[in-house]
This record gives structure tokens, C-alpha cells and sequence, in this order.
């Protein structure tokens, strides 16, 4: 025997189910006036720092079916590789800049779209740069635990060939999955971002 | 605060569901298959967003009120309240909540909505609240109902409040449900069954706190929410990657 410790377990997590838009998005399910606008639409300023991009994409169930019902957040460094968070060490981020989103997908499409700046490189565990790149936090009904992800941009080839964390996904087609390919909507680069629960081409999702 | 800001301990995977679990039918097609991808955080997922408490409006952690058009909403009214923890069982401050129900006859407020159970004209069903210095919380609301749901053909819910918890870190991000003590449903729905451990079930059930009863008002429940917690930080200068 050893000594005791009385450590607590992390809550066990719950499918956040078809309904999880009343308590993100109420105003995107007509309940209005509880609280002005749902958190998370908008990440630009017109005092934002960076290029502006535009973000988007399907989310498709292992029939290929797109969700419709999902919540997709996006975290992301500033223009400068900064986190606008009190754990951000390495400097003060873009006051202009949460860099926090969130977005239901279109009852209709599936489609989810983002507005935001490109965000600027930030180093590995072991101080080597990572290549740009934005977090996602996937939960729909279906999904028992949320799902991490992360997404990269298709123009940063040379980024991503050296990027610590692509290089440890051991198949490199499945890196692939992360890169979403540039495009260009309403006069800005747009980021295709497809994401694929399941099958051949199923999205790498991550352990964080 | 300066004492604990190395990365988060690994997620117990054997402590949540799993994704797929075919009882819950609606996983089936949405359970990534490969392995998940492994990786020790990095700066992306240590760090997240903070939400003030200027956000909020007066009656956001009403729920029996903030939606009401011509007076409270209908049914037994409640206040749950406790602590949001990390797993050392540190308290922490600033962590929002958001929340969502059925209504006391177990029916939501939501287009996509089939049960025959009545609207509540005063009841939308949201609240939020952000933890104290001390990682408490609490909001008021009314005990939502049992609801049948197209699983199998005779599945029901039992009474649950749904949670959104963000921690300080996009790696504790969590989204939960909590239960009710003494609800016989509970051991008899596929979503709950997803979670492998009877303790993690009972992790999640809110126990009946006589102690703190609003007099003529509201029962009260307490429950706990136990985020991830994080390594001590000797190795912390390897972090700033200068
Ligand atoms: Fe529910």
C-alpha cells in the first residue's frame, strides 16, 4: 500500500444532443431577448490586426450526409501568433481580438463559415514553430465527447511540411485531412474545411 | 493561480463514452473509427477564452423568469448550485456555464421538437452564469420533465439539465448533462449507458440539498463539475519556446 490520494475524475462528458443551440445560440432557435446576440459570431474589427480569411465547411456522418445540427468553435493566435488568454506568456495579444468563434451548421446545408484573420505561427512543446493553424471543437447529437480538430491552411505547404504536429500523424494522406484548400469568396481567400466523421477519408481528430 | 500552469493531465478515455456505441443509434454514423491522435498540449490547447461577468444580464441564471411574458415559468421550482473543480480539486473562478432544459412537462422550445407535452409561454429553456473566486455557481430554474426521444422505440430521457463548461483551457472544454437523485429513468437510457462506469453515472447525478432550500421558494440540488486538472510547473520555462 502507499498513501492515499483523493484525486477527483474529470466529469464524464454527454452527447450535447439536437437541442444544444437553446443554450449556445437561443437567439439562432427564436428564443430572443434572453441575452443580446449569441457569443462567439463575430471575430473581426475593423481595429483587428491580420488578413482577413474566410473559414468554412461540412460536416459529413459516415453516409456522407452532412450535419446539419452541429455547433463548430474555432480558437486561434492573433496575426502575430499570440493566444489572447492570461496563459499567453510571450506577449500582450491583439487587444482587437478574441480569437474565439462559434457557429451553428445551416439547418439546410451543413454549411458552417467563419470570419476571422489568419492567425501567425506559435511554437511546439519544444519551441519549434508550428504552421498556422486553428483549433476546432466539434459537438453534435450522436457525438458522446467532443471532438478536437485541428484545421491548416492549403497555401502554407511549406509551413505544414515542417509542422511538428502534422509530421506526427503517422499516414501522410491522412494529413491531408487537416488542409483545408484555398479558394476565393466575396473578394477574400476562403478556406474549405470539410470535416468527415467517418471512412476514407475520415478527418484526423485529436487526444489534446 | 502561478503555481499550476503546467499542461492537463491526459483525459481519462475509459472514464468517458466511447464514440460509438450503438444503443445510442444516432452515434453509429457519427463515431470516428481511426485512433484519435495523441498529442501533449501545446499553447493551442492550454489557452482559451475568458468570459466576464459584465456579459451577463441580471436574469441570465433565472431561468424560471428571463424569458417570462406573463409570469414565472410553470412547474417545481429549483436552484442548482455547487463548484466547477479541476481533478486536484482546486476551484475555479471564471468558468462559463451555459445551460439548457425541457420545460417542467419535458418539452423544449426548439423547431425540432415532436413531443405533444404543452409549451410553457413562459419558459424558453437557456441560462448562463460565469463560477465565483471560489468556483461556485448557481441559477434557478424549474425541474424539467421526462421526454420520449426516436432511439428505440420506447426510449425515454430522464430528467436532465444540459452543460456547456468552458475552463481556462480550449483542453478542458466539456459538454455534460447532470440528473436528478431518485430518478428510477436514469438507469434505463441509452445516452446515460454510454458512460462505462456506474460511478461516472453517478458523477454526473445532482443530489437533493434539503439544507439549502429557498423557504416557501425552491428546492435545491448540488452539483459538482470537476474539470481537467494540470501538472505542476518545474519545466515551465520549456513552454516560452525563447
Ligand atoms: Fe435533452
Amino acid at each position: 500500500m502507499v498513501q492515499r490520494r483523493d484525486d477527483l475524475k474529470e466529469s464524464p462528458s454527454q452527447t450535447a444532443g439536437p437541442y444544444v443551440h437553446i443554450g449556445t445560440n437561443p437567439n439562432w432557435v427564436e428564443i430572443t431577448g434572453v441575452w443580446q446576440g449569441d457569443l462567439g459570431l463575430v471575430l473581426v474589427g475593423p481595429d483587428t490586426k491580420g488578413e482577413r480569411v474566410l473559414i468554412k465547411g461540412r460536416i459529413f456522418d459516415g453516409l456522407g450526409k452532412p450535419l446539419n445540427d452541429a455547433l463548430v468553435e474555432i480558437w486561434q493566435a492573433d496575426a502575430d501568433g499570440l493566444y489572447n488568454s492570461p496563459e499567453e506568456r510571450r506577449g500582450r495579444a491583439d487587444p482587437n481580438f478574441v480569437g474565439w468563434g462559434r457557429q451553428p451548421t445551416d439547418r439546410d446545408t451543413g454549411e458552417f463559415r467563419f470570419e476571422t484573420i489568419k492567425p501567425g505561427r506559435v511554437p511546439y512543446g519544444d519551441g519549434r514553430p508550428m504552421a498556422p493553424h486553428i483549433t476546432v471543437y466539434i459537438v453534435a447529437r450522436g457525438i458522446n465527447i467532443g471532438l478536437h480538430t485541428r484545421l491548416y491552411f492549403g497555401d502554407e505547404a511549406a509551413a505544414n511540411a515542417e509542422c511538428p504536429v502534422l509530421n506526427r500523424i503517422e499516414h501522410p494522406g491522412r494529413r491531408q485531412t487537416l488542409v483545408a484548400p484555398r479558394g476565393e469568396e466575396a473578394g477574400l481567400p476562403a478556406y474549405t474545411f470539410d470535416v468527415h466523421l467517418q471512412g476514407h477519408h475520415e478527418t484526423v481528430f485529436f487526444d489534446v | 493561480m502561478s503555481d499550476h500552469r503546467g499542461s492537463f493531465y491526459a483525459r481519462d478515455r475509459d472514464w468517458h463514452p466511447p464514440a460509438y456505441t450503438p444503443d445510442y443509434k444516432t452515434s453509429v454514423l457519427r463515431a470516428p473509427k481511426q485512433a484519435l491522435l495523441s498529442l501533449d498540449n501545446t499553447i493551442s490547447e492550454m489557452t482559451g477564452p475568458v468570459f466576464g461577468h459584465d456579459m451577463l444580464g441580471p436574469r441570465d441564471d433565472d431561468l424560471i423568469t428571463n424569458w417570462s411574458k406573463t409570469g414565472d415559468a410553470i412547474g417545481q421550482r429549483i436552484v442548482v448550485h455547487g463548484r466547477v473543480l479541476d481533478e486536484n480539486g482546486r476551484g475555479l473562478p471564471g468558468v462559463l456555464l451555459e445551460v439548457w432544459q425541457a420545460n417542467a412537462g419535458g418539452r423544449y422550445r426548439h423547431h425540432k421538437e415532436t413531443y405533444h407535452a404543452a409549451l410553457d409561454p413562459n419558459f424558453g429553456g437557456c441560462g448562463r452564469c460565469i463560477t465565483a473566486a471560489d468556483g461556485s455557481y448557481r441559477f434557478r430554474t424549474v425541474k424539467p420533465g421526462a421526454y420520449p426521444w426516436p432511439n428505440r422505440v420506447n426510449d425515454w430521457r430522464p430528467a436532465h439539465i444540459h452543460f456547456s463548461v468552458f475552463g481556462h483551457a480550449f483542453a478542458q472544454r466539456l459538454v455534460t448533462q447532470m440528473y436528478f437523485e431518485g430518478d428510477p429513468m436514469i438507469w434505463q437510457c441509452p445516452i446515460v449507458g454510454t458512460i462505462p462506469d456506474k460511478r461516472g453515472v453517478e458523477q454526473l447525478i445532482a443530489a437533493l440539498d434539503r439544507r439549502n432550500t429557498t423557504h416557501m421558494d425552491a428546492l435545491a440540488y448540488e452539483f459538482d463539475i470537476v474539470l481537467r486538472g494540470r501538472r505542476a510547473t518545474l519545466f515551465e520555462n520549456r513552454m516560452e519556446g525563447t
